[in-house]
């Protein structure tokens, strides 16, 4: 468990300065500036950079722990009284929200609430699009009322997560060394590849790229990939078990630096990969391609929860935080990383043109494309891999979940690992 | 003899040597008690309980015990785990073995042996990890070993098989443990009598014989403390197995660690456990061979 302690000097800052003309709401007593407010989660959106501005946008302090996911689901599911914000995953909701330990929030108050793109309220990210499969997030969104424990399909005006980051995942290959395009997750277990291919392994994220991969091989059609039977499961395993003693794989990866050494070295040239990881083995000067392919994307999306306990000024205060935190600031920090902002729109006041077209839009760089920590990650003239949002968040085709059969598909993947 | 008057209401206390000896030994016993048995004993306890996907119960069942020897995997992960404990022993023996003999035997000044046993240690001045992911960039298909090998004509395509595979964990290994073997061997060579040595070549033994009937049967205690370490290590080790082979293999190290990522303490438990037991067993079969406290 790592507690972050906050940077004082912020790398660029500077840049970002030009954004906070917001400034602290007048509503404010000056008692604000003792809250302290506990926020934990993974390690993809706790960033120092955010609760360095909170402090300097709305006075109060914010204290981050990162976690890895299972320890994060444990926490929020065991003591509530540790935390005052939980930063966490849909499907880790849908596991922790049943035990109360979180509280409803009032859709009323949140100011951009009518912003929030349609996957998060509706499933739809336009009113044509078909709902992915898995733990949507829309689908453990929202609550009966200020006590519920249930999960509604409508937007009921009480939210179990705020929404405030998400991508669209897929696999990462090396081009130079492939040499030819790559259209389907099926082509991780061409035998073209054999000895040249990686699968993460973290089996809640694993099995769903694996059912990706038995789709599009045409074996077998999930009625829903986020949540397999038994038969399912072993069926899935078999087919991966058996590539595996063929040799089909080089390695597996369970850490992000893992990842980046195997595609940066050539050991593999075909894997699961994460969007930042990609970054970093550009970043090397070695090719890498985020590749979209036909059978679509695997999604994730993380939101922010208020622990039960949280009553009084201090609640006002977390509410403050998720109005500031939708408001476009951090939206441009965390988009300008790969990532999208549950309110586009306001994001886009915080990011240059080319920055919003770039990223947002799926357009060429008219210049050279930084990070919000300074590495440059795209020369003019490049366009992101899967192109603008509506491509890449149109073409979800499941979520990351969790299943009913969780515990015998971690038992199954502990013995494909030993296999 | 106390030196000290012992106090009148106990005078024979201090003189009991039995007494002093326990309490001599009662400071490590202490800290032993502490840090050693009583974890031992929360582990097995802990084995016995029951684990929801959120949190561990206290209970005493035999459930996570049914799930381990129910499961072939199991039983698959203990060979594998013997394998490569029976593969590095054998190694680091013949070079443990090897290198001991050569600083004992044919370095004949007591200066040089100390240099050359102090260059056997200088790679333990870094960390064990550091010099086991060291390999990788050594071992890959773009490494050093491959190009060199191309390079002299000696191959035509990289072998796959240098990383990521049984190969780079059993070299990894013996690598880190070697060392292991020749510390405790060249400690009980040095403390062997040259006259006995002398004494069999005047009797005409050829070197062989030497070898044979007279070093190695009075190096045996050196040759098992290095066994018991090199074996408890391999046994008890998952990052090296899942660093070198890539995540493909496992032991049992591994299944323990994964089990904990996934908070499932008491499977976790159940199976350190089991492995406890079967790394004393493999102990009390050695002991067998050796009185080691005879020897020493």
């Amino acid at each position: 468990m790592t507690k972050i302690s906050r940077r004082n000097v912020l790398k660029g800052g500077a840049a970002f300065a030009a954004g906070s003309t917001l400034g602290a709401p007048m509503i404010w007593a000056q008692n604000i500036k003792d809250v302290t407010l506990r926020q934990f989660g993974t390690g993809v959106s706790n960033l120092n950079e955010v609760a360095q501005k909170v402090k300097e946008d709305l006075g109060f302090t914010l204290e981050m722990t990162a976690l890895d996911s299972d320890s994060v689901t444990q926490r929020a599911a065991t003591q509530p009284n540790s935390f005052d914000i939980a930063d966490i995953e849909y499907w880790i909701c849908k596991k922790v929200w049943p035990t109360g330990n979180l509280q409803a929030m009032d859709t009323s108050k949140i100011k951009n609430y009518d912003k929030i793109v349609g996957i998060f309220r509706n499933g739809k990210l336009t009113p044509e699009s078909t709902i992915a499969q898995g733990t949507a997030p829309h689908t453990v969104g929202f609550t009966s009322g200020p006590d519920g424990k249930d999960f509604v399909d409508n937007e009921s005006g009480w939210m179990t997560l705020i929404p405030t980051i998400y991508n669209a995942d897929t696999l990462g290959i090396r081009p130079d060394l492939i040499g030819r395009p790559i259209n389907n997750w099926s082509e991780l277990l061409n035998p073209e590849f054999k000895g040249k291919a990686s699968i993460l392994d973290i089996s809640s994220i694993g099995i769903m790229d694996m059912a990706m991969v038995v789709e599009s091989m045409g074996e077998y059609k999930y009625p829903d990939k986020g949540n397999m039977t038994r038969e399912e499961i072993d069926l899935t395993m078999a087919i991966f078990t058996e590539a595996k003693k063929n040799g089909q794989f080089r390695a597996f990866w369970k850490s992000f630096d893992e990842s980046v050494n195997l595609m940066a070295s050539g050991e593999v040239v075909i894997q699961s990969m994460w969007s930042p990881a990609i970054t970093a083995v550009k970043s090397k000067g070695v090719p890498c391609v985020y590749q979209p392919l036909e059978e679509g994307y695997r999604s994730w999306g993380g939101g922010i929860g208020l622990s039960a306990a949280l009553t009084g000024l201090e609640r006002d205060a977390a509410y403050e935080y998720i109005n500031w935190y939708l408001d476009g600031w951090v939206g441009g920090f965390l988009m300008r990383q790969g990532y999208y902002s549950a309110v586009p729109e306001t994001s886009k006041n915080f990011m240059s043109e080319n920055e919003w077209g770039y990223w947002f839009e799926g357009k060429e760089a008219t210049d050279t494309i930084t990070s919000p920590f300074g590495d440059p990650l795209a020369q003019a003239g490049e366009t992101r891999d899967g192109g603008s949002f509506q491509d890449r968040m149109g073409a979800v085709a499941c979520w990351n979940a969790v299943m009913d059969e969780n515990q015998y598909m971690v038992r199954k993947w502990n013995e494909f690992i030993a296999a | 003899m106390c030196p000290s008057h012992p106090a009148p209401e106990s005078p024979n206390v201090l003189k009991n040597n039995t007494f002093v000896g326990w309490l001599m030994a009662l400071p490590i016993m202490a800290v032993l008690m502490f840090f050693l048995v009583l974890p031992i004993i929360m582990i097995v306890i802990v084995s016995f309980w029951q684990a929801t996907e959120f949190s561990i119960v206290p209970a005493f069942v035999w459930e996570n015990y049914e799930f381990l020897f129910g499961s072939n995997v199991t039983y698959r992960v203990f060979l594998n785990t013997f394998k490569y404990a029976a593969i590095t022993w054998a190694f680091t023996l013949g070079i443990g073995f090897t290198v001991a003999y050569f600083l004992a035997f044919h370095v004949r000044s007591l200066t040089w042996q100390i240099v050359l046993f102090l260059l056997c240690t200088i790679p333990f001045w870094t960390s064990n990890i550091i010099r086991m992911i060291s390999w990788i960039p050594f071992l890959g298909r773009n490494g050093i070993a491959n190009s060199t090998l191309i390079s002299w004509g000696v191959i035509d395509a990289p072998l796959e098989w240098l990383l990521f595979s049984d190969f780079a964990v059993i070299l990894a290994f013996v690598h880190l443990y070697t060392l292991f073997m020749v510390v405790p061997i060249f400690n009980t060579m040095m403390r062997i009598d040259k006259s006995l040595i002398e004494a069999a070549r005047d009797a005409g033994a050829s070197g062989a014989q030497i070898l044979w009937n007279v070093i190695i049967p009075l190096t045996k205690p050196g040759i098992m403390i290095g066994t018991i370490f090199v074996v408890t290590l391999v046994m008890g080790d998952f990052i090296t197995v899942r660093f070198m082979s890539g995540s493909q293999s496992a032991n049992v190290g591994r299944l323990i660690s994964n089990d904990i990522a996934l908070l499932a303490y008491p499977s976790a438990s159940a199976t350190a456990v089991v492995l406890l037991l079967t790394v004393l067993i493999v102990i009390g079969i050695l002991l067998r061979f050796v009185d080691i406290r005879k020897e020493l």
